[in-house]
């Protein structure tokens, strides 16, 4: 209680956003379909188990994928995953409770510099060129995911107090001070030069970044592209699980309840700095894991130039936010679809142009169409249509068709 | 104490062109209640004009085209999609922008190519001498033209009906609705001006002497700048838009001679960090009272 005491004399500045329970925004979190605050499962029925079949259909596909797919078409895929990873944690952060945040890129570079670091062998040449501790790469991936966790900790005095499109541009500042970090630390970060390279992420000698142990399966070579598939789905699966489970139980309550109103959320009892914070945090986390799976994907760990083009820069800030706004805000899987959309898209618009004069034509030349700017397009406009037709993204799009299905089946089934 | 005399100048210089920015930011604000992610591709828009166009027209017909131009987009923007969109929550409106950002910026960048022209006035870049202070005579132009038409924004907002609609809008818009004020017009305007601020902004900005790259991707980052000088200003506060744009240019300069000059962009958005813990609506924003 004294909490929001100090929350109301504060008065943080202007922001009706989180405030008003009809915004658009309040519609858009409720993201398990039939769900009152109060009751969190709906009873089991038929329809859950075709919701289970049709889990262990995607399940056994997406695990199949790499018997079918050739290389560059397996690494799009990893892409995206990388992409969902870091989307799913943001749309926590601001879809579910209302924060915005730019600062996604500097907490991946956070979680990927400390793997690299974390697991680096310590190089015994006396002018130590690179830090590293030679931690084993499995655990230094855990503890890469802590430490951005830990980053993402210490920006509570202003995550926790700084509220919605203000901690955006807060956060913006992170991009840049990553920026000026990964130049001024090349022994830490490998520099803008040339980088350094991640050490190999095996687990009792199994490679999952090299060809080693050589081994195939239904005559297909399992190689590191093949092994990093599986590594990633296993991290998405398990982002993707501890989001939801999280949005449906106790955090995600209280995460929409100081999106809504961060006051009534303050009376209920809530602290919602404190959530403010907490939340922060876990999507912070979020993104030191997709760093760490960059820097696996890329086999290299490189400091931006600029704070406007590279791999820890505002555009690709920008770009989560595009990924979870055009999934709708909140919705993990809407995270995972708008990641397809916005990471995917480029890659594969590069991968169809050998294939298609129309594309080669477009992209070609000085002031071409590249495959980024052409998915900027796309996703440009697919923010714009979102916000002005469907505020709550594809999730709400998907939601509409499953329930026009179940109530076709089911007429009473409501919320 | 020569050099921190030059400093300051050049940092003023800077700050003036700032403060166009988070002006523009600032109205923006406070007629729409739209943070705008859009000013930096307002910004390149101009710039693009005034490229597109300065062999026809010669240099000050081609200023004259991109500043209207970038405040025709900015109305653009505003008829098109914001004023639609008047129930939408303000997280919404500024993704809204974003949209609009990404398209203008990539569109730009791509026009532009390898091309990454400097927007330098014809006339020369000599150095001012004032006994021992050496001024870039760019910045003297930059402080001189970015301060009169902040005076002639200011007498504008204080003494015109046009101002006294914007401010009356930007305290009640229901009130003043009611009081006959045309809220799309105060609205439009708003948009128009600060579009128009932009692309006076940056004339100054894509030049050798002030950020020593042509209009490209980087402008846009630059103007980014806008944020910081807004929030430290506090947001709704057209005079804490100037103040910030001067912080903000100063912190710039001091940082990139005292400490670094990698430093310094970070420095501005460090001074903003401060200043949005101690005081989290700006040092001249309105504190915002919610009653339970």
């Amino acid at each position: 209680m004294s909490d929001a005491r100090q929350e109301l004399a504060r008065a943080a500045p202007v922001d009706e956003a989180a405030v008003s329970p009809e915004s658009p925004q309040a519609t858009v979190g409720d993201d398990p379909p039939p769900q009152t605050p109060l009751d969190t499962r709906p009873p089991r029925g038929r329809g859950d188990i075709v919701r289970w079949v049709a889990w262990v259909a995607l399940a056994v596909v997406l695990l199949a994928l790499p018997l079918y797919l050739t290389t560059p078409w397996l690494r799009v895929g990893e892409y995206v995953m990388i992409g969902a990873v870091a989307a799913i944690g943001l749309t926590l952060l601001t879809g579910q409770t209302g924060q915005l945040s730019l600062g996604t890129p500097f907490f991946m570079l956070v979680g990927g510099t400390s793997y690299v670091v974390l697991a680096g062998q310590p190089s015994e040449i006396s002018d130590e060129e690179f830090l590293g501790f030679g931690l084993p790469p499995m655990l230094a991936l855990v503890l890469a995911v802590v430490v951005a966790a830990i980053f993402g900790l210490a920006f509570a005095p202003v995550a926790g107090r700084v509220k919605g499109i203000y901690l955006a541009i807060a956060t913006l500042s992170l991009v840049y001070l990553g920026l000026y970090l990964g130049q001024s630390l090349p022994y830490i970060t490998g520099g803008t030069a040339s980088g350094r390279n991640p050490e190999d992420l095996t687990m009792f000698g199994f490679s999952f970044t090299s060809n080693d142990p050589e081994i195939s399966l239904l005559g297909v070579p399992l190689r590191d592209t093949e092994r990093l598939w599986w590594l990633f789905l296993v991290l998405t699966a398990i982002a993707y699980v501890l989001a939801q489970g999280a949005i449906r139980g106790r955090p995600g309550r209280s995460w929409r309840a100081v999106r809504d109103n961060e006051f009534s959320a303050a009376v209920m009892g809530v602290r919602v700095a404190w959530v403010r914070a907490g939340v922060f945090a876990i999507s912070s986390a979020y993104a030191g894991l997709a760093g760490v799976m960059t820097v696996l994907w890329f086999g290299l760990l490189k400091a931006d130039e600029t704070e406007f083009a590279g791999t820890w820069s505002i555009v690709v800030a920008i770009g989560f936010l595009a990924m979870i706004i055009i999934g709708g805000l909140g919705s993990v899987p809407g995270a995972v679809v708008g990641a397809m959309l916005v990471n995917g898209l480029p890659l594969v618009i590069q991968l169809l142009i050998p294939q298609s004069s129309v594309l080669r034509e477009l992209t070609g030349g000085d002031n071409g169409f590249t495959p980024i700017v052409l998915t900027a397009f796309v996703y440009g406009l697919a923010i714009i249509a979102v916000v002005l037709f469907e505020p709550g993204g594809l999730a709400a799009l998907g939601r509409r068709f499953t329930n026009a299905l179940n109530s076709r089946t089911k007429p009473t089934k409501g919320n | 104490m020569t050099t921190f005399l030059q400093l300051t100048v050049n940092g003023l210089g800077k700050g003036a062109v700032y403060a166009l920015l988070a002006l523009g930011f600032v109205i923006i604000f406070r007629a729409t209640g739209v943070v705008n992610f859009a000013h930096g591709s307002l910004v390149l828009l101009g710039g693009y004009l005034v490229y597109a166009t300065r062999d026809a027209l010669g240099y000050f017909g081609a200023v004259a085209v991109g500043i209207v131009v970038a405040g025709l987009g900015a109305l653009l923007v505003e008829r098109l999609l914001i004023s639609r969109t008047r129930l939408a929550d303000p997280i919404a409106l500024a993704l809204l922008t974003i949209g609009v950002d990404v398209i203008v910026l990539e569109e730009i960048v791509r026009r532009l190519g390898t091309n990454l022209p400097f927007l330098n006035a014809p006339f020369g870049n000599e150095v001012l001498r004032f006994g021992e202070v050496a001024v870039l005579r760019a910045q003297l132009v930059a402080l001189v033209v970015g301060g009169l038409i902040i005076a002639a924004f200011f007498l504008a907002f204080r003494y015109t009906g046009w101002g006294l609609a914007m401010r009356a809008q930007a305290e009640n818009r229901e009130a003043s609705a009611l009081m006959g004020i045309r809220s799309a017009r105060v609205t439009a305007s708003a948009w128009l001006v600060a579009g128009a601020l932009a692309g006076v902004a940056v004339v100054f900005i894509a030049t050798q002497d002030f950020s020593g790259a042509g209009l490209s991707r980087g402008t846009h980052a630059i103007a980014l700048v806008a944020f910081p000088a807004a929030i430290i200003g506090g947001l709704d506060s057209t005079a804490g838009a100037v103040l910030g744009g001067a912080i903000v240019g100063l912190t710039e300069a001091y940082s990139a001679e005292y400490i670094s000059f990698d430093f310094s962009k970070s420095a501005v958005y460090i001074v903003m960090l401060i200043v949005l813990v101690v005081v989290p609506s700006g040092l001249f924003g309105t504190k915002e009272i919610h009653r339970v």
